[in-house]
């Protein structure tokens, strides 16, 4: 084991000390650091985290000289996901173009500069994209493991609910320690989620009910579940929506809040970055997770292969209604967020969904889409200053998630451009080397 | 004599409203049908029916000035809304038959792209930057002319009724003559169960599958000028979850007309019992919260689903892409 770790430690020692910089000056140096200097921080993070990404990149093409990018699976697959956006902005350029065309240009520049149009913005963005992150996660585990989960809503409002009732009630856990209930508080939420997952599960595993179907009751029945459990026990009649938390449920920001000054970041980021770095470990590194692929690409396969393939069904979908809780936690441990009582879906489960395919249904993919689409949602913030109306963003996502559905058809696309540029490539190289024989 | 009076009271408030609720679910849920006995999972109802909704909402408010007369308005209204739906469902069909896309994923994008659609544009239009559209006269037929008379019967099925109800089941029974009944039904349902085996007897599945997802697409589109002509007098940018609604009375009909016609009922009673039972003095002394009548739809779907799914009768094939080279 500790060999094992040594080894680890030396092959990735330039990755570790960057992770230990990184860590430093985001944590850690903010309180330190006067706020004229904040900026400077950010670029210097930056400079290190992009800087790594291109050294690791100038390494892996070291190793692979012969690397072809028609033969890259998920180069293919990500530039699927490039068209697919490209598509979506057109259309929405599109629309501007006919509502108002005068503007319609600048519009597409302010969606697609989004969240990096000042340090605020892009704090924002990252706070608004947590709960997205993790819904996404949670449709796209189960998505791995051969599930359909759409009652990513539903999974969350059980979470929000629980956690909000754990930041009203057990205010003594606060007294007790303020990290406790907190935490108390997401892991509750967590639960709450897993619970309501596990129903469509066990539905499947053992009456062969086809989740979709039975996601999109429970997303109805814990919407009014919701409602009911609002008005009957954490009410606040004056303002029609839930108590407020006590503030040592609401979650911390570790000086994420001085590096991002005025946004409403907080350690939710923080959170939804482990769970990412969790499931990734889980699907591509243990055996649990291969034997989760394994059902869900062919459950009479795996179950002759000596797997248990109902308790892994269960098992998917718990894990990803308990990442659909913590994302409905999250959203809700905030102090000046309120659970309403009004029978509406709550939209993040199902952006969820869209988020999850844009990102290839891997977590880091998704953590990306997810970044993503706060990017936009930030981008239809300003859009409001222009005389645009900001649903302009939703559309723009629908268009997207609609262009990645033909993925495959896409995808056939790039392989094809790609081969016949490198086949040009080699064409040209021939005839140089032809050519130069010649002047011998 | 009181006791009468009063169930007979009632039964006056809520049978109009029930039947206004039953006609779209119903509806709707014979044009998933189709769709799912074609082979084509349609979970994009609940968008379809949206766009139809506003799509006939915005033409029906822009003929409401002129003088054309109410019932020919909703007319108007119902046919503009199936042809947006079928237009809309196309975007469907193109992808899961053509494309060979995943079912739901597209679906789920229809879902997400028609009430952005109908804000954005209704918000980038309209005179005050409003979601909603408010639609002016009551769309009512006071009493129908003879049948009205009728005493009881009159006062409960022909006084104060809708045009889009009686269109809606005339159009139910013949949906559902054409599916059991004839040929080209047939070829439909024999695409949903096994279309290799349909594509080996000349049928051409992809057309037979369009045909089915466009059908459900007028439906729903129609369902959804219904839903805002009866059911709700203006259009919000929703319908209510009347589309995911209609998957469970499907589900919970087994995927047969008639107990889709007894599910429909069930569901759209369920529904008004929520809205009104403040109102009906034997249920408000139950004092119920009402959320728990709108749960129990759902729930009753999945015991049913629990209970019956080992000899459901879905569509053996619904949801796959038809690939004429797979084994």
């Amino acid at each position: 084991m500790l060999a094992k770790l040594r080894l680890l430690t030396q092959k990735n020692l330039i990755g570790l000390i960057t992770s230990f910089i990184l860590f430093i000056s985001i944590f850690i140096l903010p309180g330190l650091l006067p706020a004229a200097l904040i900026p400077a921080l950010l670029g210097f993070i930056g400079l290190i985290g992009f800087g790594y990404l291109g050294y690791k990149t100038y390494l892996f093409l070291k190793e692979n000289p012969e690397f072809k990018p028609s033969e890259s699976t998920t180069l293919i697959k990500v530039s699927g996901s490039v068209i697919a956006i490209i598509a979506g902005l057109l259309f929405g350029l599109l629309m501007m173009l006919i509502v108002n065309p005068g503007q319609a240009f600048q519009g597409i520049v302010t969606i697609v500069s989004g969240g990096f149009r000042s340090i605020q913005a892009m704090g924002n963005m990252i706070y608004f994209s947590v709960p997205i992150i993790l819904t996404g996660l949670s449709v796209a585990f189960a998505f791995r493991t051969g599930l359909f989960n759409i009652g990513a809503t539903g999974q969350l409002t059980m979470g929000a609910f629980t956690a909000v009732f754990i930041g009203v009630r057990w205010g003594v856990l606060g007294e007790v320690s303020p990290t406790l209930h907190w935490i108390v508080a997401l892991l509750g939420g967590a639960v709450a989620g897993a619970i309501w997952g596990a129903i469509p599960g066990l539905l499947k595993a053992y009456r062969n009910v086809h989740e979709v179907v039975a996601t999109i009751m429970l997303n109805y029945v814990a919407m009014y579940l919701n409602t009911l459990l609002i008005t009957n026990y954490i009410y606040n009649s004056d303002y029609a929506r839930a108590m407020d938390i006590k503030t040592t449920a609401a979650t911390p920001k570790w000086n994420l809040d001085l590096l991002f000054p005025r946004s409403s970041i907080g350690a939710g980021i923080v959170i939804a970055l482990i769970v990412v770095i969790i499931l990734h470990i889980i699907l591509n590194k243990t055996t649990f997770g291969y034997e989760l692929k394994s059902v869900g690409f062919n459950r009479d396969a795996s179950k002759y292969a000596g797997m248990n393939s109902k308790r892994n069904l269960v098992y998917s979908m718990l894990i990803s209604g308990a990442v659909a809780g913590l994302a409905g936690a999250l959203m809700f441990l905030n102090l000046g967020k309120h659970l309403k009582p009004v029978n509406v879906l709550i939209p993040e489960g199902f952006t969820g969904i869209a988020i999850a395919l844009l990102g290839l249904t891997s977590p880091i993919g998704v953590l990306l889409a997810g970044l993503f689409y706060g990017s936009l949602q930030q981008g239809g913030y300003f859009l409001q200053l222009l005389d645009y109306k900001p649903e302009i963003i939703d559309i723009i996502i629908a268009v997207i998630i609609y262009a990645s559905a033909l993925g495959l058809f896409l995808q056939k696309f790039v392989i094809n451009t790609l081969k016949a540029r490198e086949m040009q490539l080699e064409r040209s190289k021939q005839n140089e080397a032809l050519e130069g024989s010649d002047d011998e | 004599m009181t006791i009468l009076s009063e169930t007979l009271d009632t039964l006056y408030f809520i049978v109009p409203l029930i039947i206004a609720s039953t006609i779209p679910l119903m509806l709707v849920a014979t044009g998933a049908l189709y769709s799912e006995g074609s082979g084509v999972v349609n979970i994009a109802l609940e968008g379809i029916m949206l766009m139809g909704a506003f799509v006939g909402a915005v033409v029906m408010k822009q003929f409401e000035p002129t003088g054309t007369s109410t019932q020919m308005i909703a007319l108007i209204g119902l046919s503009i809304g199936a042809i947006t739906g079928i237009v809309f469902s196309f975007f469907h069909a193109f992808a899961s038959i053509n494309m060979k896309a995943n079912q739901i994923i597209s679906a789920t994008a229809l879902n997400m792209f028609a009430p952005a659609f109908a804000i954005f544009v209704n918000r980038t239009f309209s005179e005050q930057g409003t979601q909603r559209v408010l639609l002016q006269r009551n769309y009512r037929i006071p009493s129908v002319p003879l049948l009205g008379d009728i005493p009881i019967i009159g006062d409960l099925f022909f006084k104060g009724a809708y045009l889009s109800t009686l269109i809606g089941i005339i159009l139910f029974i013949i949906v559902t003559i054409i599916l059991y009944k004839t040929k080209w039904g047939l070829r439909l349902r024999s695409c949903g169960e096994n279309p290799h085996a349909a594509d080996s007897l000349g049928i051409n599945v992809y057309k037979v599958r369009y045909a089915g997802v466009l059908v459900s697409g007028a439906l729903a589109g129609m369902g959804g000028v219904i839903f805002v002509l009866s059911f709700a007098t203006s259009f919000n940018a929703n319908v209510a979850g009347f589309g995911f609604l209609a998957l469970a009375v499907l589900i919970f009909g087994n995927w047969q007309p008639k107990r889709i016609f007894f599910a429909a009922l069930f569901f759209a009673f369920m529904r008004i019992i929520a809205n009104t039972s403040a109102a009906i003095p034997i249920l408000n002394q139950l004092k119920l919260d009402d959320t728990i009548y709108r749960m129990v739809p759902y729930l009753a779907t999945l015991v049913v689903l629990a209970i019956v799914s080992k000899n459901s009768a879905a569509p053996r094939a619904a949801g796959e892409p038809y690939d004429p080279g797979k084994r």
